[in-house]
């Protein structure tokens, strides 16, 4: 009954685990192996100031969530200003604000942006309300006139923009273009011209601003464009050249007069956009492209957790790999280390260090700690005591080994501090009564029985497709699960008890 | 390997996995384990069921006790220290003989008062308890062993186990101390296990580590054939012992005192496995064998006759 019951659940638990693997794996396609890249633009934004001792507002565009790019993994640098974020139909808005602030100040946004398969032009059924501002006197006699030159030439809304930035664009201007644009002509103001020309011509049209996602750049520039609202949907126009835009070569900022940040209570507003390309796993892009289609199931996926959660978690789940390890190294084969789980968290500590490193450290560590443990034995001190006092001498020796290594510019000795220090003390602690109590060489057995362990223990833990795989698909841990049940009922010989009774195979 | 897997399965021997799954974790509630795992209650249990044990001199529970040690020890010259809640025979301190202010350990070693005291310190911190819970200090009665066994034991003081089975005693041995051993009756620390023959009590071959041996290293003298004083009342003593504390599948540890005869050192809810090798002999055709016939054995008259008929080993000698 009892097993019926055991191996019910486990292979309950196996399918649960199973089915939703496949069902990711073959019907979301989510990749298998962390192999495939696909780039992603990780951008950077900052805007410093100065500010006049009094109260301090920040309003910083920020790219939005469309069909064409996903905004994930977000990031906001605020030094001690309160931040909120403001979103409406076009425009994304950070708002920074402080009650009293001086001196420069720099405040950072940074995301990463990812570009999705779509090429589904966004259908937009409600038309657009025209609200540029209406030209008056000479100027609105300029523009009415371009419009009737430019619709003369023109046999749709389409052909009519072209020919307007045609016109815009020209090296020498006509005369109404001329008096419409003034003296300084920039990319920014014939955009800006543009939309109020088609306003008058009963043509939405907006303004849009946004970066290249062509190559990577320190400094990259805004560049300005216009969308014109044509049968229901949004086109884009270079304002320089008068194409269509590519629109999968840009990132859309924001839309509309303003620029991109509005201070109050600062001077000297400078705003930076770095930008960078890097190639990264493809399940990014199949989390991001599936976050759109089917929401609900990837409630529960860990790419929706912040960043760092998400690099503790990468580490968390590989510890029931080590644990099922474990069941088996101790119950099928037999191995006995100091402490149940010491070698999965020893382990955890080798993958910051490294296999080696971590072995030299936790050897350097152990044996100076027994050293030291076997002169306190002298001391006569109680238990407790004794334990808090091994616990500090644990730790002034990984700072000493932090400090030398430092010195000596090896930079992972540094990484000593990452080595879990209660267990550095129990294994000490434990080491040495074993000492005592079976002698020096049980003890040094047991310790490296342990360290093997552990190092087993890390090499499977390191296996990047099974940490990979474990990640994506955080479901096979009910398959851990149910290994590890069914091993909870396994009565058989362990190996090393084949040895241990290796006698009654000769006797018979 | 498949082979030697074979191998054992077929002479029934029980490994840790199944001793664990189907033996212990079936028959012996969990609620049960205070009562041998604290050896001052197992010492209670036992004298009001009638049992003797070696006799309990004094207990300390607090570290401030021991300003009173002197009283504590009172005029015995040579006694025993353990902590309550020990296992595998760790913590034990054998003293024999004392003068003002040193004592004498069974291994020859002089230790001072205050070096005496360090070692009570952390018993009471919990140094050899299980969890590192605070314990507390057993001093009792030095065993001074039948002469029976003099020439098969170095230093310390043989016991015998005997594994018992819902009340059926179903194997024995008895541990014989050694030098390598350091005194102690652990065959983990190197004493040997000698097989003994229920029917006949008589002791059989010998294993020390996990190589057969017929003599005893250190005295030289053969360890087969010694037979066990007072046997059938150690069987007895062992079957009354499961209605003591309700453990069905218990190690009843024993030591014979020269003047006193059968007393209960220990029971264990977790009896090694060694035994067996002891024995030369698996011990799981002989637990099923009581599984099978339990019902019809209702007291330890019935149960002990039931051991003597059917564990008898064909290598007796």
């Amino acid at each position: 009954m009892n097993r019926i019951h055991l191996y019910g659940l486990s292979l309950a638990l196996a399918l649960c685990g199973l089915t939703l693997f496949i069902y990711k794996a073959f019907y979301l396609h989510f990749p298998l192996s962390p192999d495939l890249t696909s780039s992603a633009w990780t951008i950077e934004t900052s805007i410093s100031f100065t500010a006049r001792n009094e109260p301090v507002k920040v309003e910083l565009f920020i790219p939005k969530n469309t069909a064409r790019v996903a905004v994930m993994d977000e990031n906001f640098i605020s030094r001690g200003f309160g931040l909120t974020n403001e979103t409406d139909e076009t425009n994304r808005k950070a708002i920074w604000s402080i009650r009293k602030a001086s001196g420069d100040h720099t405040l950072y946004y940074r995301a990463t942006l990812r570009k999705l398969g779509s090429k589904k032009k966004l259908v937009t059924n409600k038309s657009p309300i025209i609200d540029a501002v209406p030209f008056e006197g000479p100027e609105h006699l300029a523009a009415k006139a371009l419009i009737e030159e430019i619709r003369a030439r023109s046999a749709d809304t389409l052909s009519l923009c072209t020919e307007l930035f045609k016109q815009l664009n020209r090296p020498r201007y006509e005369q109404h273009v001329a008096l419409l644009l003034g003296k300084k002509s920039s990319p920014l103001k014939k955009s800006q011209l543009a939309v109020r020309v088609l306003a008058q011509a009963d043509i939405p049209a907006r303004i849009a601003h946004g970066v290249r996602l062509v190559d990577s750049a320190r400094q990259a520039s805004v560049m300005h464009w216009v969308e014109i609202y044509d049968q229901k949907s949004w086109l884009a126009f270079d304002t320089q050249t008068g194409l269509q835009l590519n629109e999968d070569e840009y990132v859309t900022w924001w839309r509309g007069d303003q620029g991109i940040y509005n201070v109050m209570g600062a001077t000297r507003v400078q705003v930076k956009i770095a930008l960078s390309e890097n190639q990264e796993e493809a399940i990014n892009t199949a989390i991001a492209e599936s976050q759109a289609t089917l929401p609900a199931i990837f409630q529960v996926s860990l790419f929706n957790l912040p960043l760092e959660s998400q690099s503790v978690y990468r580490v968390l789940l590989l510890v029931p790999i080590g644990a099922l390890l474990m069941v088996i190294l101790r119950n099928l084969v037999g191995i006995t280390t100091f402490g149940t789980f010491m070698p999965i968290l020893v382990a955890l500590a080798f993958r910051e260090t490294g296999l080696l490193w971590g072995l030299t450290l936790f050897i350097t560590v152990v044996s100076i700690g027994l050293l030291i443990r076997f002169y306190l034995e002298q001391l006569k001190l109680l238990l407790v005591p004794r334990l808090a006092a091994v616990l500090t001498i644990v730790i002034l020796l990984m700072v000493t080994l932090s400090f030398i290594t430092h010195k000596a510019d090896i930079a992972r000795g540094l990484s000593v501090a990452l080595f879990p220090m209660v267990i550095l003390t129990m294994t000490i602690e434990r080491m040495s009564i074993v000492w005592e109590e079976r002698g020096a060489l049980y003890a040094l057995k047991q310790g490296i029985g342990s360290l093997t362990v552990a190092s087993l223990t890390y090499l499977v833990m390191s296996l990047d497709f099974l940490s990979y795989l474990i990640f994506v698909f955080p479901e096979l841990l009910l398959v851990i699960l149910a290994l590890i049940l069914v091993l909870g009922r396994y009565t058989g010989y362990r190996l090393l008890e084949l040895t241990r009774f290796r006698a009654f195979a000769e006797g018979a | 390997m498949l082979a030697l897997q074979r191998a054992l399965s077929l002479q029934g021997v029980l490994g840790i996995n199944k001793r664990n799954a189907n033996f212990i974790s079936r028959y012996n509630p969990r609620h049960l384990y205070p009562l041998v795992d604290d050896k001052l209650m197992t010492k209670s249990l036992a004298i009001e069921a009638g049992i003797a044990v070696p006799e309990l001199y004094s207990t300390i529970r607090f570290p401030s006790q021991l300003k009173h040690f002197a009283a504590i020890l009172g005029a015995h010259q040579d006694f025993v220290i353990k902590p309550a809640h020990g296992s595998g025979g760790e913590g034990i301190m054998v003293i024999t003989s004392r003068s003002k202010d040193a004592f004498r350990l069974v291994d020859g070693r002089l230790l001072s008062e205050e070096q005496i005291k360090h070692h009570l310190l952390n018993i009471l911190g919990g140094m050899y308890s299980l969890g590192g819970h605070p314990d507390s200090v057993i001093i009792e009665y030095r065993v001074i062993f039948d002469p029976i066994f003099e020439h098969v034991s170095y230093r310390g003081v043989p016991d015998i186990r005997i594994i018992v089975f819902l009340g059926v005693p179903v194997m024995s041995m008895i541990r014989l101390p050694t030098l390598a051993s350091g005194g102690r009756a652990n065959l983990h620390q190197g004493a040997i296990g000698c097989g003994i023959d229920t029917a006949t009590g008589r002791t059989m071959t010998a294993v020390s580590k996990n190589s057969i041996v017929n003599e005893h290293p250190d005295t030289g003298a053969p360890v087969s054939g010694i037979k066990i004083p007072y046997w059938e009342t150690l069987l007895q003593l062992a079957s009354r012992s499961y209605q003591l504390t309700g453990l069905g599948y218990q190690g009843v540890d024993f030591v014979i005192d020269k003047a006193k005869g059968p007393l209960v050192l220990e029971l264990n809810a977790r009896p090694g496995l060694n035994i067996q090798l002891a024995n030369k002999a698996g011990l799981l055709p002989r637990l099923e064998l009581v599984e099978k016939n339990i019902a019809q054995l209702p007291d330890i008259q019935s149960r002990v006759a039931f051991a003597i008929k059917h564990f008898t080993s064909s290598q007796s000698v």
